[in-house]
């Protein structure tokens, strides 16, 4: 398969809590939580921020990295599980705000966390047929945890857009080939009309995360016949930083090939934007010829594994747009009243 | 709540999204919202699209503490004069702290929500600023 990534744009917002201020909330202890999430603080997107205003910036950084023509991408895809219309596309926002209408296709993809890759997939697919020239796919998130609950202390914000082309002089790194490995499993949701998810405890860990990231992890590695020593990099879905440290562990691969792309620590979880942000940050130390493997996860369940080459163009566009430690750097932080009311957790009569 | 039509913020979105104003080509003026005819060169006047970097500066300020209906909870919050750089001027809302603000500072745009018709309305998108260094 001879498509890969043109380009790529990262966008996190400027605000932080910290878990120690949600944990004083509810009466957790913060160094257990740290210490068994490894996450230290989360974004928190600005009060006029949500998952298609993340999408924008996220794309315009793409195209600005690339220096590429808007009216080349033939289609834009949104992963995302907070849209914010139950009904209208976040991907027509970003098409239009980015000057990719109106000879394209378009549509808004969900499936948890893995929403934003099985964009990259299906991206993958279409520039592969010439169906289009370039495919815009884009993971964004404004999450949501239900105040108090477990989920609260990494539900993040952020967003990662990945354009996907064929031309060879254009690719900064090759996508060698993508395998997905899928089954239904009960283990996180959330009803229509409601606000926030519910996750059924036990099915979290092993039957979810851990047999679909090992499936997909384990099957592509067959297919293309590698193994964890020919990557230079590792990248898995990042809702805490242990499960992608111990899957990491579990599939042959080394904390060092995992922690450069390991940027859960100060941002949380982004959902749909994880794996997909946990790539970027590779990219943005990778050196041509550096082999990467990712997979991500979604609940419901699946995995979609990658495998990727950085090319020499690397090195032209790089600098082009802001990296993601760039994102990270200089936070504002707020105190949990004002998290609260960001993430519309107070509820006006 | 704001209360703008959906047809009436549809027509002009292209050019909220993009910052997408007027040039005209015979005395080189600029223009933002676009117009339909040059007031300077009327009907020999050549208008043609134009896309604004939205690198610009502010002109002048104000900082809101009292807002209008659909804005309370976002005070204090920044309302500016911002001056593109190839000259039209401009209101917008800046995303800045209030102390951070000085008339002169060089900005650029970022897309956010201007606002929605309250939970079952459009949520309405466009370009504000924030300063350039963020």
């Amino acid at each position: 398969m001879s498509v890969g990534i043109v380009s790529y744009g990262a966008y996190i917002p400027r605000y932080r809590i910290k878990v120690e201020n949600i944990a004083r909330v509810w009466g957790d202890n913060a160094d257990i939580l740290i210490a068994g999430l490894m996450v230290t603080e989360k974004s928190v997107p600005d009060l006029d921020e949500d998952t298609a205003t993340i999408a924008v910036e996220a794309a315009r950084s793409a195209i600005m990295r690339s220096d590429i023509d808007a009216q080349r991408i033939g289609a834009v895809y949104t992963g995302s599980e907070s849209h914010p219309y139950a009904v209208k596309p976040t991907s027509t926002i970003v098409a239009e705000a980015i000057g990719s209408t109106p000879v394209m296709t378009a549509a808004d993809f969900e499936l948890a966390c893995k929403a934003g890759t099985a964009a990259i997939q299906a991206c993958m697919g279409l520039v592969g047929s010439d169906m289009v020239d370039l495919g815009l796919a884009i993971g964004a998130d404004v999450s949501q945890g239900a105040p108090g609950d477990a989920l609260e202390y990494t539900a993040a914000a952020g967003g990662v857009a990945y354009l996907i082309g064929k031309k060879k002089s254009e690719l900064v790194a090759v996508i060698e080939n993508t395998y997905s490995f899928t089954t239904d499993i009960p283990d996180f949701w959330r009803r229509e009309g409601m606000s926030y998810p519910e996750h059924a405890g036990r099915f979290t860990g092993e039957p979810g995360y851990f047999k679909h990231v090992k499936g997909a992890a384990n099957g592509l590695m067959e297919m293309i016949d590698t193994k964890p020593s020919d990557y230079d990099y590792a990248v898995f879905h990042q809702p805490n930083g242990k499960f992608p440290l111990r899957v990491a562990k579990m599939l042959g691969f080394n904390k060092e090939q995992v922690k450069p792309g390991l940027v859960v620590s100060r941002l949380g979880n982004t959902y749909s934007g994880s794996c997909m942000m946990g790539i970027a940050a590779t990219l943005d130390q990778a050196e041509p010829g550096d082999r990467i493997f990712a997979t991500a996860f979604g609940s419901g369940a699946g995995g979609d594994a990658f495998s990727i080459t950085v090319t020499d163009r690397i090195e032209d566009i790089r600098n082009g747009a802001p990296t993601v430690e760039d994102l990270l750097k200089n936070p504002i932080y707020m105190d949990y009243a004002m998290y609260a009311k960001h993430k519309g957790k107070i509820k006006l009569i | 709540m704001i209360f703008v039509s959906v047809a009436r913020f549809w027509r002009k979105q292209v050019h909220r999204y993009n910052l997408i104003g007027t040039y005209c080509k015979e005395c080189g003026e600029y223009y933002y919202p676009p117009r339909n005819m040059c007031p300077t060169c009327r009907r020999d006047g050549k208008l043609e699209s134009y896309k604004f970097s939205g690198n610009g500066e502010i002109v002048t300020y104000t900082i809101i503490h009292t807002a209008a209906e659909g804005f309370e909870h976002q005070t204090p919050y920044v309302l500016a004069i911002v001056k593109l750089d190839e000259g039209p001027r401009l209101t917008s809302q800046i995303v800045v702290e209030p102390g951070e603000i000085k008339i002169g500072m060089r900005v650029k745009p970022v897309f956010r929500k201007l606002g929605e018709s309250g939970n079952r309305g459009m949520i309405y998108y466009g370009t504000k600023f924030i300063p350039e260094y963020e």
